[in-house]
C-alpha cells in the first residue's frame, strides 16, 4: 500500500484574515493624525476666539490632545484590530505623561530667568539688606550664609558619612552593621523642618532658649547630609572589584593601606559625584535654616554668634515680608531664586563631568 | 595528638587600629545622632503633651485637638500629590525606558531629574506666582459645571490657593523622585523576558504589561512610599502656596483648607514663645512618627515581595 501524500497547494492567492496579514497603518499616520487634531482644535478655538475673547493656547493644546488620542484609537481599532489600538492608546499616554510633566520645567525656568533677571545686577551681590527699606539691596549676606552655613555641613558630614559607608563596606559584618544600615534608611527620611527642630533643641539646651545661630543650621544641614552621602559612597566602594583587593592583601599590603591606596582611589570619581549632589540637595533647603538659623539683614561672618541669613531663606522671607514697594521685595526673591538655581545646576553638572571624566578606566 | 593549629591571625599594625576604630566610631556617630534627635525630641514635647489653652497661647483646649487636623491636612495632601503624580511618573519611566529613542534617552532622564533639583521655596514662588493663578479659571469651571460633586463642593476660592494647588506642587517635586526610580527597575528587566514576549508576537504594550510592570512591581510601590514620605515632610512649598485656614474638610477647591503640620511649624515657629514652642515640637515628633512608619511600610514591601519578583 503506497498512497502518495499529495502536499497541499500553497494558498498564495487567498489572503487569511490574521494579526500577521491584517492592515497596518502607514509609519506617518500617527504624525498625519497629529497634525490633522491640532488643526481641529486650532479652527474650533479660533472660531470661539471670533465670537468672543483671546485665543485659549492651553484650551487648544488640551482638546487636540484628546482628539488625537481618540482619533489614533479609533483608526487603529478599524484598520489594525483591537490589540494594536491598545498600544497604540498607551503610547499616547505614555508619551503625554512626560510632556505633561515637561510643563513645570518650562515654565518654572522661563518664570526664574525672567522675573529673576530684573535685579541680577552688581548691586545684588555686593550690598547686604542692612538699613534698606524699599528699593536697592542685594543678597551677600544671604550668600556669605550659605556658603558659610552649607561648607561647615560638608565639613561635619563628608568625613562621617565617609568613614561610615568603608565600615558598612570594608569591616562591617553582624548586628552593628545591620543597625547601621537601617538607621542610615531611618535617616533618609527625616523630614527637613524635624532636623531643624532638633537643631534649635540642642542648641537651646547650651545658649538658652531662642538662640539662632549659624552652627545650629549647620548641624541641622548635616542631619540631612550625612545618609545621602552614606548611601552614595557605599555604593561606589562596592561597585571596586573585590580582585583588586585581593591583589593587594597578596602582595602584603595592610588593609587600612589598600582602602587608601587601592580602594579610595578607585572609586573617589564616584564618591565625589555623590557628595556634591548631597551638598546641591541641602543648599536648597529652606526650612530647618529658617528654624535653626532664623534670618537678618546684616552681614554676619561668626558661626557661634547671632542669627545669619541664607539665600532660600531670604527668598522666603522677601517674599513673606514684603514691604513698600511690593515689587522690590518680589524681584530680589525672583534675583535669590535664579541665583540659587544656577548655584544647584553648576553643582549638578560639575557632579556629572566629573564622574564622566574621571571614572577609573578598567581596560588596559 | 588532636590539638588543632591556632589559626594565623593577620598583624594588627597601628594603622589598621586607628582606621579601623575611627570607620567603627564614624559608624556609630549615625547611631548617636539619630538616638539624639529622637531624645531632644521627646524631652521638648512631653510639656506640650499635657499643655491646655492657659499654658500655651496657640491651643483651644488641649494638644490632641490641636494636632488632629494638622495630621489630617498633611496626610489628605500627600494622598492627593501621590495620586497625581504616581500615573504619570510611571508614564515617563516608561517613556524614557521603554519608548523614547535610545540615543535621547539618557538626556530626557536629565531633564526630568533637574526638577529634582530646583529647591522647594522656590517651586513656592512659581506655585503662588504662576500655578495658583493658572488654575483659578479652571477651579471656577469645576465648581460651576461639577459642583454636585462633593470634592468640588463651592465656593471657589478666589486666589486658587487652595489644597489642590499644593498637592499639584507637591506633585511636581515628587514626581522625579518615583520616576527616577521606577525608571531604573524598569531598565533592569530582563531582556530575555521582553524579548520572548515580543517573539511571541505580543504588542509593545503587550510585553510592558507581561514583562516590564510584573518585575518592576516591588520597585513602584517602594518608590510610591518614598515619594509619600518626602510629600509628607515637605515644608515650604505647601507654606507658601497653601492658604490654611486649619478646618477639616475633604473640598478641594474652597478658600477653607486644612494647614499640614511642616507648613503650620515654619509658620508658627518664627514668632513662637514658651510653650507654644514645645507644642510645635511635638508636632514635629508625630511628623516624624508617621514619616518613620511610611518609609518602614516601604522597606516591608520591598521585602517581602523580594523573593516574588522572579527572574533573578
Amino acid at each position: 500500500m503506497t498512497t502518495t501524500i499529495t502536499p497541499p497547494e500553497p494558498k498564495t492567492s487567498s489572503p487569511i484574515s490574521n494579526s500577521l496579514t491584517a492592515g497596518k497603518l502607514p509609519n506617518q499616520a500617527p504624525w498625519m493624525v497629529l497634525g490633522a487634531s491640532l488643526l481641529v482644535s486650532a479652527a474650533l478655538f479660533g472660531m470661539l476666539a471670533l465670537t468672543g475673547g483671546e485665543f485659549d493656547w492651553a484650551g487648544m493644546f488640551v482638546v487636540a490632545a484628546l482628539v488625537y488620542v481618540v482619533t489614533i484609537t479609533t483608526v487603529s481599532r478599524v484598520v489594525e484590530g483591537p490589540r494594536k489600538a491598545m498600544d497604540r492608546f498607551v503610547t499616547a499616554l505614555v508619551t503625554g505623561a512626560f510632556i505633561v510633566a515637561m510643563i513645570p520645567l518650562v515654565s518654572l525656568t522661563i518664570t526664574v530667568v525672567t522675573f529673576g533677571l530684573n535685579r541680577f545686577d552688581v548691586e545684588f551681590f555686593t550690598y547686604s539688606m542692612r538699613n534698606i527699606t524699599g528699593e536697592g539691596g542685594g543678597a551677600v549676606h544671604a550668600i556669605v550664609g550659605t556658603l558659610l552655613m552649607t561648607g561647615t555641613a560638608a565639613l561635619i558630614s563628608i568625613p562621617i558619612g565617609l568613614m561610615t559607608s568603608i565600615y558598612l563596606v570594608e569591616y562591617g559584618r553582624g548586628r552593628l552593621a545591620r543597625g547601621i544600615t537601617f538607621l542610615v534608611d531611618v535617616m533618609t527620611g527625616i523630614p527637613s523642618i524635624v532636623a531643624g527642630l532638633f537643631a534649635y533643641a540642642l542648641f537651646a539646651i547650651f545658649w538658652g532658649p531662642g538662640t539662632r545661630t549659624g552652627i545650629a543650621g549647620a548641624v541641622a544641614l548635616a542631619v540631612l547630609m550625612i545618609p545621602v552621602v552614606v548611601r552614595s559612597s557605599e555604593e561606589m566602594l562596592r561597585l571596586v572589584p573585590v580582585e583588586l583587593r585581593e591583589a593587594a592583601y597578596a602582595l602584603g599590603v595592610p588593609k587600612w593601606l589598600t582602602i587608601v591606596k587601592v580602594v579610595l582611589p578607585t572609586s573617589i570619581a564616584g564618591i565625589t559625584t555623590g557628595i556634591m549632589l548631597s551638598i546641591a540637595r541641602v543648599i536648597g533647603e529652606t526650612a530647618p535654616l529658617l528654624i535653626a538659623a532664623g534670618f537678618t539683614n546684616s552681614l554676619n561672618y561668626d558661626m557661634t554668634e547671632g542669627r545669619m541669613s541664607s539665600l532660600p531663606v531670604f527668598v522666603y522671607t522677601q517674599y513673606a515680608n514684603q514691604g513698600n514697594p511690593p515689587e522690590a521685595y518680589l524681584d530680589r526673591a525672583w534675583a535669590a531664586a535664579l541665583t540659587l538655581i544656577l548655584i544647584v545646576m553648576a553643582l549638578n553638572l560639575i557632579a556629572r563631568l566629573v564622574a564622566r571624566f574621571f571614572a577609573p578606566k578598567y581596560g588596559r | 595528638m588532636t590539638t588543632a593549629a591556632a589559626p594565623i591571625r593577620a598583624k594588627q599594625r597601628p594603622g589598621d587600629r586607628v582606621f579601623s576604630k575611627s570607620a567603627v566610631f564614624a559608624g556609630s556617630m549615625i547611631l548617636v545622632t539619630l538616638a539624639a534627635v529622637a531624645t531632644f525630641l521627646i524631652v521638648q514635647s512631653i510639656p506640650a503633651l499635657f499643655a491646655d489653652s492657659e499654658d500655651a497661647s496657640i491651643l483651644d483646649t488641649n494638644f490632641w485637638a490641636y494636632v488632629g487636623p494638622l495630621v489630617f491636612g498633611t496626610i489628605w495632601a500627600a494622598a492627593l500629590a501621590l495620586l497625581i503624580a504616581l500615573p504619570i511618573s510611571i508614564g515617563i519611566a516608561l517613556f524614557i525606558s521603554h519608548y523614547a529613542p535610545r540615543r535621547l534617552a539618557s538626556a530626557l532622564g536629565y531633564i526630568v531629574d533637574l526638577l529634582a533639583a530646583v529647591p522647594s521655596v522656590v517651586f513656592g514662588l512659581w506655585g503662588i506666582g504662576v500655578l495658583a493663578p493658572a488654575v483659578q479659571p479652571v477651579y471656577s469651571w469645576l465648581v460651576d459645571n461639577l459642583g454636585w460633586f462633593p470634592l468640588f463642593a463651592g465656593p471657589v476660592s478666589g486666589t486658587g490657593r487652595t489644597i489642590l494647588t499644593a498637592a499639584l506642587v507637591l506633585a511636581v517635586m515628587i514626581i522625579p523622585i518615583i520616576t527616577a526610580i521606577s525608571r531604573e527597575v524598569f531598565l533592569q528587566t530582563p531582556v530575555l523576558h521582553e524579548e520572548a514576549a515580543l517573539a511571541l508576537g505580543a504588542t509593545r504594550w503587550e510585553m510592558i504589561r507581561t514583562a516590564v510592570l510584573p518585575f518592576g512591581r516591588p520597585g513602584i510601590i517602594s518608590a510610591a512610599v518614598l515619594g509619600l514620605g518626602r510629600a509628607l515632610g515637605e515644608t515650604m512649598a505647601v507654606a507658601m502656596v497653601l492658604s490654611a485656614t486649619g478646618a477639616v474638610t475633604f473640598q478641594l477647591l474652597t478658600s477653607v483648607n486644612p494647614s499640614t503640620i511642616a507648613a503650620n511649624i515654619a509658620l508658627s515657629f518664627p514668632e513662637a514663645y514658651g510653650i507654644n514652642v514645645n507644642v510645635l515640637i511635638a508636632t514635629g515628633l508625630i511628623l516624624f512618627i508617621v514619616t518613620f512608619a511610611v518609609n518602614a511600610i516601604a522597606r516591608w514591601i520591598v521585602a517581602r515581595r523580594a523573593e516574588f519578583s522572579g527572574a533573578n
